[in-house]
């Protein structure tokens, strides 16, 4: 499948929940989606369109917190990233472990770092933080300060 | 039958990086598998906001030690499409051989410790000795054997002299006669097959699923190969080929890796005779607002980096995923059911890379917490005993 017919058959397909598509490069492409869509498209993108789950990032945004779920589609040599935003009181999105393993982790990566709920997913534990890591702070955010006052802040010299 | 519980770590005995794998197993089956990681999370995310975009690509050198290439050249692209350039040929060049002598390098690291999980230190005698040729020979071409620190948003920061590069190509020359006779010692040996045919099979559904990359997905029959699929560097200027094969048992992934080492020196030898003249870096100015994606081929799979910018000069979000993050669950797929003994090599493989897919320093708490010898050892049985009881025995 070619680049021009993948963008159609999303555009067709998801043409009521795309509010809008920012074609960067050829080989780049995101989209601007709602929350209640992201299961569906990303289905449709890793199930018919047959793309590969690169990763998904998530961004502080200071007024809310985006996720960006970005797939590669190999025979078209793009990549298909699908932008959601959230606003910081209500940080919970549904969870694509149901869809495909490959976001098992990086959910609850994002989950202890970023702070956001992942709903249906069936194991949202720590990953990487150590277990004395108090609960309710994300050091990814831009709001996180050192929370330990023993700790040292080497910044080099 | 009872359950019985096998930890291994914090501090695996092989691979020694730190990571703890419990295995849950009846008589010699493995019935479960459940990974505790983290342990050497050095936040380097985070760390790579507060740097200059300059200052990121020495950053993200030191994720990992290994494939301390891949991280930069993913990173530089992605800054690269930012500002929507691409650098000169004779940089894309320089790169790819940069990155292929680390992957050569990388495998043969691989080979030797796979031969070393499985009792053969033979095989890990020779790789390792093979390696430090490659090491070498990155000396002569970069300065350094590890951490080359050629790469910078644009291009590459030092130059490939003409003068050598007669030296290294009868360098990987006398490499190549070695590796045949390695690959043939490995292929051959009755051994070897009757410890990896068969044995930790992932199969093709299960990579897509687990949406595998790299040389791990390359052995369960998926053609995936960033090289291939979407060329960067100077890979679609030379003639070579992706290795895959169809069984995505241990020993295709030792075939896989292997073959690889053999189009890793074609790649090699092609971009050092056919090195290109012209300018190593373009002037980048400002970075604009934006974001942008670098993704490549790592010796261990795909690593991606994303990174927004705001304007200014340093990066408002930096997100990487090393390979090691996709593989590394598929180990679900691959130990259940299989022997005990088989574990070791099973996990290892994909060729994990914990220090990738954690990223964060130890923290220093002014000796609030220095452990001695004694007291790890307590502390590990009082683990021991905490999660028997968890499960329940």
């Amino acid at each position: 499948m070619t680049r021009d017919e993948i963008l159609q058959q999303l555009g067709d397909r998801f043409s009521r929940d795309i509010t809008s598509v920012y074609e960067k490069s050829a080989k780049r492409v995101y989209f601007e989606i709602p929350a209640a869509a992201l299961v569906p498209m990303a289905q449709f993108i890793f199930k018919d369109l047959r793309a590969r789950f690169n990763i998904a990032s998530a961004v502080d945004g200071r007024e809310q917190m985006e996720i960006l779920y970005h797939f590669t589609a190999e025979e078209a040599d793009l990549v298909l990233s699908l932008r959601i935003t959230l606003p910081k009181e209500k940080l919970e999105v549904d969870s694509l472990t149901p869809v495909f393993t490959a976001a098992h982790w990086i959910e609850r990566e994002i989950h202890e770092l970023f702070g956001i709920h992942f709903k249906g997913h069936p194991k949202l534990e720590r990953l990487l933080l150590p277990e004395d890591w108090p609960e309710g702070v994300h050091p990814l955010r831009k709001d996180y300060k050192e929370w330990d006052p023993g700790a040292i802040r080497d910044r080099g010299v | 039958m009872a359950k019985t519980i096998i930890p291994i770590g914090p501090y695996h005995p092989l691979q020694e990086e730190p990571e703890f794998f419990i295995l849950t197993v009846e008589g010699e089956t493995v019935v479960d598998i459940d990974l505790r990681i983290g342990y050497n999370h050095r936040g380097i995310e985070k760390l790579c906001e507060g740097q200059t975009y300059d200052q990121v690509t020495f950053v993200v050198e030191r994720v990992c030690g290994i494939c301390s290439t891949s991280h930069p050249f993913a990173y530089t692209q992605a800054v690269e499409d930012i500002l929507s350039i691409e650098a000169p040929p004779r940089a894309q060049y320089i790169r790819t051989i940069i990155a292929e002598g680390e992957r050569l390098h990388s495998h043969l690291l691989w080979l030797g410790l796979a031969g070393h999980f499985l009792g053969y230190n033979t095989i890990f005698m020779w790789a390792w000795k093979l390696r430090e040729e490659i090491l070498d020979v990155m000396e002569i071409l970069s300065g350094n054997r590890n951490n080359y620190a050629m790469f910078k948003v644009g291009g590459v920061l030092r130059d490939i002299k003409k003068e050598d590069i007669p030296s290294v190509l009868k360098k990987i020359d006398s490499i190549v006669p070695t590796l045949e006779k390695l690959r043939s010692a490995v292929m051959d040996d009755p051994v070897l097959h009757a410890r990896t045919k068969g044995i930790g099979v992932l199969s093709r559904e299960a990579a897509i699923d687990y949406c595998a990359v790299g040389p791990t997905a390359r052995a369960s029959g998926i053609a995936r190969d960033v090289r291939k699929n979407s060329p960067y560097g100077a890979y679609d200027q030379v003639d070579w080929n992706m290795i895959v094969t169809e069984n995505g048992d241990v020993f295709d992934k030792v075939l896989v890796r292997i073959s690889e080492m053999f189009e890793s020196i074609k790649i090699l030898k092609a971009c050092l005779t056919r090195l290109p003249g012209g300018e190593i870096d373009c002037l980048v100015k400002e970075i604009p607002p934006g974001e942008g994606i670098g993704h490549i081929e790592a010796p261990r799979g795909e690593c991606f980096h994303y990174v927004r910018s705001d304007g200014t000069n340093r990066p408002a979000r930096h997100k990487i995923r090393a390979p090691t993050f996709m593989n590394l669950p598929t180990f679900r797929e691959t130990v259940i059911g299989g022997k005990i003994p088989d574990a070791a090599i099973t996990l290892a493989a994909i060729d994990p890379c914990y220090c990738c897919t954690e990223r964060m320093a130890v923290r220093n708490l002014k000796g609030r917490k220095l452990y001695t010898g004694e007291d790890l050892i307590r502390l590990s049985q009082e683990k021991t005993d905490q999660i028997k009881a968890e499960m329940g025995r």
